[in-house]
């Protein structure tokens, strides 16, 4: 109750802090869903997997070319596959060794490229050099050549950027605040100068400024080259869309370039070393893992190699996902990790019927509304499960959306024009301006159980398709 | 409870699609997910989902109205022994048990009616069966005037879940509130059985009426000049004749209040509405002494603001009819401009047009078809301030 009506009289204010003169950003809409099962402190380093795999359906849009065939042997950092549109675009083996398989699903459309990793194949070697020495060029083609490039995504569409076009500025948002997620400050111990070198090299790609956007107590904000920006609020505070939008909000016709912190190493390693380490830090987290915490791995790992052993025993079923319970994406022991993400989460899939579920008190059921008794223990942490808690429906309640989303944005209406496929209001709304993680909320808060962000990707193909 | 589960899961293949009894589908979908939360697990997008769906939201609104039903079944007893003088040597519960027996037909008619036309519908289109009516379908009974005969109930009810809902395509695709539509029916089609003094109080043939009874609700009084009749705490608490449901507005209040803390209820449309009221009451009270106004007119034009709010339908209205997600404004401001017109428009009508004693149902229903406007320009604002934004 009292949030809601600082939601609505106290608009996002903006002030300075005069510590260090950075600004500061206090957004009032949104939620913060709190799981149990965060990872603790604490980092493992594990063994390189025996194998690894790059799975184009990572990319959103992405149409493959292959460059190699099964048993083919590769170096670490050798391309893989192209994108078909953009064949500078190269997407490179992680680990050197040996292409086992190219696996494929419905009209031969590829799933994943296996290699069998194997040290002695060895690196490819790049340019080893201070990236404030080079040139915009070659720093680009270093990033095209060596796989790095797919990191940079693009907004508008959240889709990798473009070569050819030049960003207004590159956005990195530093923390992260989904359920559970990993946390940037431990993850960057000991690899700030890494960072750094990484920065340096993307400043180059943009005229503008990269901008950090940092929280509280950041690790980051003595990061040098930069524009910083401080956020505060609950959850989708640490999306770098919704700081975009606001601070410099997407007109048509801007681009700007994400990217993640980790894979901003990705780039520092590169130049630091002149080759690829696509070694990373993934937060295996979930109330169904016995003792969350860190894994040092690296990029494509296998999930069994991450979570075998490290569950709870169950009798019943329980969901992997590689990234968080919001935006990731469902995978099977079997399955490999995603390219962008450095978390998995572990929840029971809740596929039981539950006896008058809908009419219970609720002490264990959270939820953004104040319709269950949990809603008076705000600081409790729950167990949530993957099941749907209700039937389909077509859009009944109104303003669920509006409160979490910290953006000037209208959600239900955009979606209402993707749903009619109307492109012009879909511009007009903003279609420019989000990607789905940043209505991931709406999703999950959802009485009528809408599929947010599978309309909205629908919406942004769709643009994609028609203006290009 | 386990034989409740194991008699769904079983019959469950029964009713798939080709076996025998695939015609009852949906009732059996319907009835398994009341009873059972589905197994369903999220197939796309986020993977946890909120543990509040169609079917509490709706219970939620339910158990706001709880007060208002049983106080209502309360007032039908005493507003009849009131009537033929018995009030004084009988009982609560016997006042009570009398409403009970009056009430529950009217509640069974307009649940049996409405979800049997659901059920129909839900089936022949294939999709499951959606809990829109479940409040609907006590809203109906609250705002009739007791002696409405059932079968008018029926018709009225049967008009609005089809003309009023589901030529729409059901749930949450309806332009006006079904239960006002169904108000609204019965009252331009049966005008002699619906106004008048005779329907709001419960009365059989033969029942020997005190000296000076008369039957009339207050605001018909008042809209005959005589605003005294009624005392200000009468109308507060609801010991006074009026529909089912609206009359306490005590028993409103408390149902604002689950509403309000809930969030299922947008106190913005409460607030806005109520403020509507108040304000053109606060104008009519401005004009009272002007010349030309018949004495009744003037005494109503002088009616303090305040004392609208707590007479006939407006507590009522703005509590649970405006608040209908699906026919109200579905922007944040737009909330505030759609409940402002309504309480503006209820008090006008009400006021100045002395055909139509109940200006809330009409306000509402006026503003239904408004809202999708007043969102539209409030849409439209935002893509100005984008399209703004891109060429500054």
């Amino acid at each position: 109750m009292k949030s809601e009506f600082i939601i609505y009289f106290c608009p996002p204010i903006k002030y300075y802090s005069w510590f260090n003169m950075s600004e500061i950003i206090k957004l009032r809409k949104g939620l913060n869903i709190k799981l149990k099962g965060s990872a603790e402190k604490m980092l493992e380093v594990l063994p390189f997997p025996a194998t690894v795999a790059l799975k184009p359906t990572d990319f959103p849009g992405l149409t493959p070319k292959l460059k190699v065939k099964a048993d083919a042997v590769v170096k670490a950092g050798d391309a893989l596959f192209y994108d078909k549109y953009h064949p500078e675009i190269l997407f490179t083996a992680p680990l050197g060794g040996k292409v086992i398989s190219v696996n494929r699903g419905e009209r031969r459309k590829v799933l994943e490229v296996v290699i069998g990793a194997d040290e002695s194949a060895g690196f490819i070697e790049f340019t080893k050099a201070d990236p404030t020495t080079l040139s915009e060029d070659e720093i680009k083609e270093q990033l095209l050549k060596s796989g790095l490039w797919p990191f940079l995504k693009r907004r508008p569409y959240g889709v990798i950027a473009s070569p050819n076009e030049k960003p207004n500025s590159i956005c990195i948002s530093t923390f992260d605040t989904a359920p559970m997620a990993p946390d940037y400050n431990f993850v960057i111990e000991g690899q700030m100068d890494t960072f750094q070198t990484g920065i340096n090299a993307l400043a180059k790609l943009t005229d503008g400024k990269v901008n950090l956007g940092i929280n509280n107590d950041s690790k980051f904000s003595h990061v040098k080259n930069v524009e910083i920006t401080q956020f505060d609020g609950p959850h989708p505070a640490g999306n770098v869309g919704i700081q975009i939008a606001n601070t410099s909000p997407l007109n048509k016709g801007d681009i700007v370039w994400t990217i993640n912190v980790q894979d901003v190493l990705f780039i520092g390693r590169l130049f630091e070393t002149g080759k690829v380490d696509f070694s990373r830090i993934v937060a295996l987290t979930g109330s169904e893992v016995e003792t969350p915490k860190y894994y040092k791995t690296v990029l494509g790992a296998p999930v069994a190699s991450l979570i075998d052993g490290k569950l709870k025993q169950a009798d019943y079923n329980q969901r992997i996902i590689s990234g968080n319970v919001l935006t990731g994406t469902k995978v099977k022991e079997q399955c490999y990790l995603s390219y962008y993400d450095s978390q998995v989460s572990v929840i029971p899939e809740g596929d039981d019927y539950e006896l008058m579920g809908w009419a219970t008190l609720g002490i264990n059921k959270f939820s953004a509304t104040k319709t269950f008794i949990s809603s008076l223990f705000p600081k409790k942490e729950y167990e949530l499960n993957a099941n749907l808690h209700g039937g389909d429906r077509a859009f009944v309640v109104s303003g669920q959306y509006e409160k979490l989303v910290p953006m000037d944005i209208l959600p239900v209406h955009l979606l209402k024009a993707i749903l009619v496929n109307d492109i012009d209001k879909m511009e007009q709304l903003g279609i420019y301006e989000v990607v789905e993680e940043d209505f991931a909320l709406c999703e999950y808060a959802c009485t009528s159980k809408i599929e947010v962000q599978k309309i909205l990707r629908q919406g942004i193909n769709t643009m994609i398709k028609e203006l290009g | 409870m386990k034989f409740i589960k194991n008699f769904f899961v079983k019959t469950e293949p029964l009713v798939q699609k080709g076996a025998k009894f695939y015609w009852l589908h949906s009732v059996h979908e319907g009835f398994f997910s009341l009873f059972f939360v589905q197994k369903d697990t999220s197939k796309s997008g986020t993977h946890i989902h909120d543990f509040i769906d169609l079917k509490r939201t709706m219970g939620v609104v339910v158990l706001a109205l709880v007060p208002a039903i049983l106080f209502g079944m309360y007032n039908t007893g005493l507003q009849h022994f009131l009537a033929i003088g018995e009030a004084a040597t009988t009982g609560f519960f016997e006042m009570f048990l009398y409403g009970l027996i009056k009430v529950l037909p009217v509640i069974a008619v307009s649940y049996i009616v409405g979800l049997g036309i659901e059920f129909v519908f839900a089936q022949q289109r294939g999709h499951g069966i959606h809990e829109g009516f479940l409040v609907s379908g006590i809203l109906i009974p609250l705002v009739m005037p007791i002696e409405t005969p059932l079968w008018m109930i029926a018709v009225a009810t049967a008009f609005a879940v089809i003309l009023g809902k589901e030529v729409f395509g059901g749930t949450g695709m309806n332009i006006w509130n079904p239960a006002l539509i169904a108000r609204a029916f019965l009252f331009f089609a049966y005008p002699a059985q619906m106004s008048g003094e005779s329907v709001w109080v419960a009365l059989k043939d033969g029942d020997k009426l005190v000296d000076g009874f008369s039957g009339a609700t207050p605001m018909a009084q008042a809209a005959a000049g005589n605003i005294d009749n009624f005392s200000v705490a009468d109308a507060f608490f609801g010991f006074i004749p009026g529909s089912i449901g609206e009359t306490s507005t005590l028993a409103i209040l408390l149902g604002a209040v689950v509403l309000i803390v809930t969030g299922i209820g947008s106190w913005k449309i409460m607030v806005s509405t109520i403020a509507g009221g108040a304000v053109m009451g606060l104008i009519l009270n401005i004009f009272a002494g002007s010349a030309g106004l018949s004495p009744e007119v003037a005494t109503y034009f002088s009616l303090p603001f305040w004392q609208h709010l707590i007479l006939g339908g407006f507590m009522f209205g703005a509590i649970f009819m405006a608040t209908d997600p699906v026919s109200a404004a579905q922007t944040e401001k737009g909330k505030w401009i759609y409940g402002f017109l309504i309480g503006i428009l209820a008090i006008i009508i009400r006021v100045l047009n002395p055909a139509f004693p109940e200006g809330m149902m009409l306000a509402i229903l006026l503003m239904n078809t408004f809202a999708p406007l007043v969102d539209h320009y409030v849409v439209n604002a935002n893509i100005k301030k984008r399209l703004k934004r891109a060429s500054a």
